[in-house]
């Protein structure tokens, strides 16, 4: 019984699993018309637009003072935002993952909170605490200090909007990974720092790296909760974004779409390094690491 | 005799592993000073107008007509973004095709493009004279500064969200399963319907949750493409941005909290799908 069952053909038990050939043909079409016409042309838009008038129309957009002071505030607002939140996420992941205790499903509801919440709303509560008119508005002014409408405000800002960047990305991550090898490590005479450095951080250093480059893609893009802290003051609190939409609302289109370019030319970075980590080092991301 | 030991029911399990209180304790101040606080304040601001305040806000014409246009648009770009991303994830995880992977990280793309450059190149696509736009006006079509290019920016920026919440779960989907029902005599078409299809339906719900709540605080990505005309293509989070700009701070809140509260809404619902899900189909 079983030989003739071996010796059987089996094109037809594959085709039960799937759809027809012409089928196929025509989802795989589909998709990838829409995305084509959705998520691609868009962005070949930006480097359309940016290169319509040339090479020196386009380099011209990056020789003006206030471009170069939106680059500048910009890699500032990163450079703080991002180790903030790298060494806040490191610190939650290790309290979340490694310990039990009462209210960590809460705890991990709440990090999570700033991705449900608008930028606009992001950016405004903000302005209900330091503004002029907020809580600590009276003080602040008094002592001469300005959050709203200065760097403060910006940094603040974007810290919130990019929170959960790396606590959420390490937090499977390091569940999944348990404690049995830190535990090895301290058993052996390891103090807790260098049990961390040698044992937790190898470990943990491809999903570090990959939710780092998210974390800064959107740093350095986030537009709605920057514009509502900012003041749009040129020169002095424009981020890269906010140059964009000042020069487009002027009807300076190769300009914007030229500082624009510098922005998705970050964009593509980022997706390519993140595809690169994905395939290289799928297992140690974990199963989560794709959902954002 | 001693008394016999009761576990104590404790905060934390012990454990050998170091340095509780202090990343705890680190979290938990970062917690409170970035998010809760400010929040809170949010929350106070809102709570000082009382609900008639809010309710009074919320009728005003022109609020009202944008928290409809923001909700409204957003749930038909959620559903569009639903359907689509479904095939998407299921081209991806199912077929193979030369360029699949270029494909996967195409889809991310929304995630990772700054919003405002989405929306200055999706309002120069669509206007008039734009690529798309053009074509569309010999058709009578109307794209930017109308709902139409709300609805156009919302499902670029929510179609991540409808593929990453299904395409796992494609993956995971036992073809042995899809194999008895063939077996017993199920057509394709039967089987998809029947077997493959009801248990992605949480995902697909996830996914549409996630895509609307998005699309509903969606602010960069829209403004340039939307017109914003008073009544007709104003969204909500902008006009929160006008209110602020004329420091009318009791308005940008009242509906600040109307969009959280609808906000919250949605992440309960996404939480219920989920714990449906897990009790009908043993997983998320």
């Amino acid at each position: 019984m079983s030989e003739i069952a071996t010796d059987l053909p089996r094109p037809q038990a594959a085709s039960v699993v799937t759809e027809g050939g012409l089928v196929r043909g025509l989802l795989v079409t589909v998709a990838i018309v829409f995305l084509a016409l959705f998520l691609v042309l868009p962005l070949v838009t930006v480097f359309v637009q940016a290169f319509a008038k040339g090479w020196d129309a386009y380099l011209a957009a990056f020789r003006e003072p206030d471009a170069l002071s939106a680059i500048r505030l910009t890699l500032i607002t990163a450079a703080i935002a991002v180790p903030f939140n790298l060494v806040f996420g490191i610190a939650a992941s290790w309290a979340i993952a490694k310990f039990e205790f009462t209210g960590k499903n809460l705890l991990v509801t709440l990090i999570d909170l700033p991705f449900s919440v608008s930028p606009v709303v992001s950016g405004l509560i903000y302005v209900l605490v330091f503004g002029s008119q907020g809580l600590l508005g009276p003080w602040l002014i008094e002592h001469d200090i300005q959050i709203i409408f200065a760097l403060p405000g910006i940094v603040l800002a974007t810290i919130f909007v990019t929170f959960p960047f790396v606590a959420r990305q390490l937090i499977p991550l390091m569940q999944e990974q348990g404690t049995a090898e830190e535990e090895a490590a301290l058993t052996l005479g390891a103090s807790g720092w260098h049990a961390f450095r040698t044992v937790t951080l190898p470990n943990i250093r491809w999903g570090l790296l990959y939710s780092v480059l998210l974390c800064n893609a959107r740093a350095m893009g986030e537009f709605g909760a920057v514009s509502v802290v900012s003041g749009h003051i040129r020169g002095l609190t424009n981020t890269l974004p906010l140059h964009v939409e000042i020069l487009y609302n002027e009807y300076n289109f190769v300009a914007s779409f030229a500082v624009a370019s510098l922005l998705a030319g970050l964009a593509l970075v980022t997706l390519g390094l993140k595809s690169l980590l994905e395939w290289r080092y799928a297992g140690d991301l974990a199963a989560s690491g794709r959902r954002h | 005799m001693p008394p016999p030991l009761r576990p104590r029911r404790r905060f934390r399990q012990p454990s050998v592993i170091p340095g509780f209180g202090l990343t705890l304790g680190y979290t938990l101040t970062c917690l409170g000073l970035i998010v809760l606080l400010p929040l809170a304040a949010l929350v106070v601001r809102a709570s000082g107008l009382g609900l008639s305040g809010i309710w009074e806000v919320a009728t005003d014409p022109r609020v009202a007509s944008a928290l409809r246009v923001s909700f409204g648009v957003s749930a038909l770009a959620a559903l569009t973004a639903s359907v689509f991303g479904f095939l998407v994830a299921w081209v991806l995880t199912r077929y193979e095709f030369p360029g699949r992977r270029i494909v996967d990280a195409v889809v991310d793309l929304p995630f990772a493009l700054p919003t405002a450059v989405a929306g200055i190149a999706l309002a120069s696509l669509y206007a008039p004279n734009g690529l798309v736009g053009a074509q569309l006006a010999k058709l009578g079509i109307e794209a930017a500064y109308t709902p139409l290019g709300i609805f156009i920016a919302m499902v670029f920026i929510g179609l991540p969200f409808a593929v990453r919440t299904v395409q796992p779960l494609i993956v995971e989907i036992d073809r042995e399963i899809e194999e008895a029902s063939a077996t017993l005599g199920a057509g394709r078409i039967q089987t998809l319907t029947r077997v493959v299809l009801p248990p992605l339906i949480p995902a697909v719900l996830t996914g549409f949750a996630l895509a609307f709540a998005r699309g509903v605080g969606e602010y960069g990505s829209i403004i340039f493409i939307a017109g914003n005309l008073p009544y007709v293509s104003e969204i909500a989070p902008l006009l929160i941005v006008i209110k602020l700009s004329e420091f009318d701070y009791g308005g940008a809140c009242a509906i600040a909290t109307i969009m959280l509260g609808i906000s919250f809404v949605t992440l309960l619902v996404i939480n219920l799908i989920q714990a449906w899900s897990r009790r009908r189909f043993g997983y998320v």
